[in-house]
């Protein structure tokens, strides 16, 4: 899949109102190789991602944000649960209601080992639920989410091209049966969901409507 | 003081604050993420964590003085003390925050009080602590010396 030679260019987002951890998470992904912007909040996080409210509607409607999004291309984000305004739940809502946004793999940190917390934040759609302090090996099940979203993307341009690399659907459709298992298993195991996540593949997404779009060329 | 003995008493000094618990793993994290590209890295978000801890602690003093207290809010001031301090390992401060917010759930004034005391307890010393550990690293490095970090052997 070429993941060497696009490893680098993985560009997280992270949001979080604490400088302080906002320094600690900013150091953590540099270590591993990341490149990363920081905000302090959920409604500059949507700021810099071009969101805007219309997304739903409309689509193919430019962005209103001029610079931000194509230059920029966030390949995951990383927030904070607990924030004054906008929570870290309600920014992964937003995202994953905008057409443009919801490809983006969402993982949530938080301090508090809420087991209905963290339920709501997977149904939602998070890939992730990190608690904090955020440790150098959690990193480690970031960069499975960011491959999959290039692997994705990847066919959407190839959509454009009129072409498509059966290897890498079959690639897809492993991802989904184990996202299956996977789910079937949390049913009863939210709160184990850290210790779980260490053993199991970390592959666990949200209901794919790209693949369709990949699937109709 | 010759840079070897520096170096031992660093050591010595560093091990000591683990094994009474002011400090727990997450320091070490943080240690681990200081390298030639950052070697001020742990100056400067332990330096964030006084920032934090002093206009928190400010905070609670205040929201606990009042006439009738706000329990919310103090508990969102502990909330963040207590992010704060496992952010960078400050274990006993982290400790005594939990224990507060008990308090603060029970409503217990009297309890808060006290307990925040022993949070400013717990913090004055991790801070002198971390000062102490800092100016011998710089007294290491002012003498051509560096941090032996590979020989705390965690």
């Amino acid at each position: 899949m070429g993941m060497a030679a696009t490893e680098s260019q993985f560009h997280v987002l992270a949001v979080d109102d604490s400088l302080l951890d906002r320094k600690l998470i900013e150091r953590l992904l540099k270590t591993s190789s990341y490149q990363v912007t920081t905000v302090d909040s959920g409604s500059k996080a949507l700021e810099f991602l071009g969101f805007h409210e219309d997304d739903q509607i409309n689509p193919d409607s430019p962005s209103i944000s001029p610079n931000n999004h194509q230059e920029a291309e966030v390949n995951l984000i990383i927030t904070d649960y607990c924030m004054p305004g906008m929570t870290g739940y309600d920014l992964l809502k937003k995202i994953k209601e905008s057409s443009s946004l919801r490809n983006i793999p969402v993982v949530i940190m938080s301090s508090e080992n809420v087991p209905s917390r963290i339920t709501r934040c997977l149904e939602e759609g998070a890939e992730e639920f990190f608690l904090k302090p955020v440790q150098l090996s959690d990193l480690k099940r970031l960069r499975p989410h960011m491959v999959k979203t290039k692997v994705k993307d990847q066919n959407l341009d190839k959509k454009q091209e009129n072409q498509e690399n059966p290897e890498e659907k079959l690639d897809k459709q492993e991802i989904q049966s184990e996202k299956l298992q996977q789910q079937q298993q949390m049913g009863n195991n939210n709160n184990k969901r850290k210790a779980m996540e260490e053993s199991l593949s970390p592959d666990r997404t949200r209901p794919r409507y790209s693949n369709g779009v990949a699937t109709v060329v | 003081m010759e840079v070897g003995q520096m170096q031992r008493q660093w050591l010595d000094y560093t091990k000591s604050l683990f094994l009474e618990g002011f400090l727990d793993g997450q320091f070490l994290q943080l240690q681990q993420l200081q390298d030639e590209s950052n070697p001020d890295f742990v100056v400067e978000v332990v330096s964030l964590f006084f920032e934090d801890s002093e206009k928190l602690l400010n905070d609670l003093t205040s929201a606990l003085g009042q006439q009738s207290v706000d329990f919310k809010r103090v508990d969102a001031h502990v909330h963040q003390l207590k992010g704060s301090s496992s952010s960078i390992g400050a274990q006993r401060v982290k400790n005594a925050c939990i224990a507060l917010r008990n308090y603060c759930e029970e409503q217990n004034i009297e309890g808060c009080i006290g307990c925040l005391q022993q949070v400013k307890h717990e913090y004055n010393m991790v801070k002198n602590k971390l000062e102490n550990l800092f100016r011998l690293e710089q007294q290491i490095v002012a003498a051509g010396g560096s941090i032996p970090m590979t020989e705390l052997g965690f």
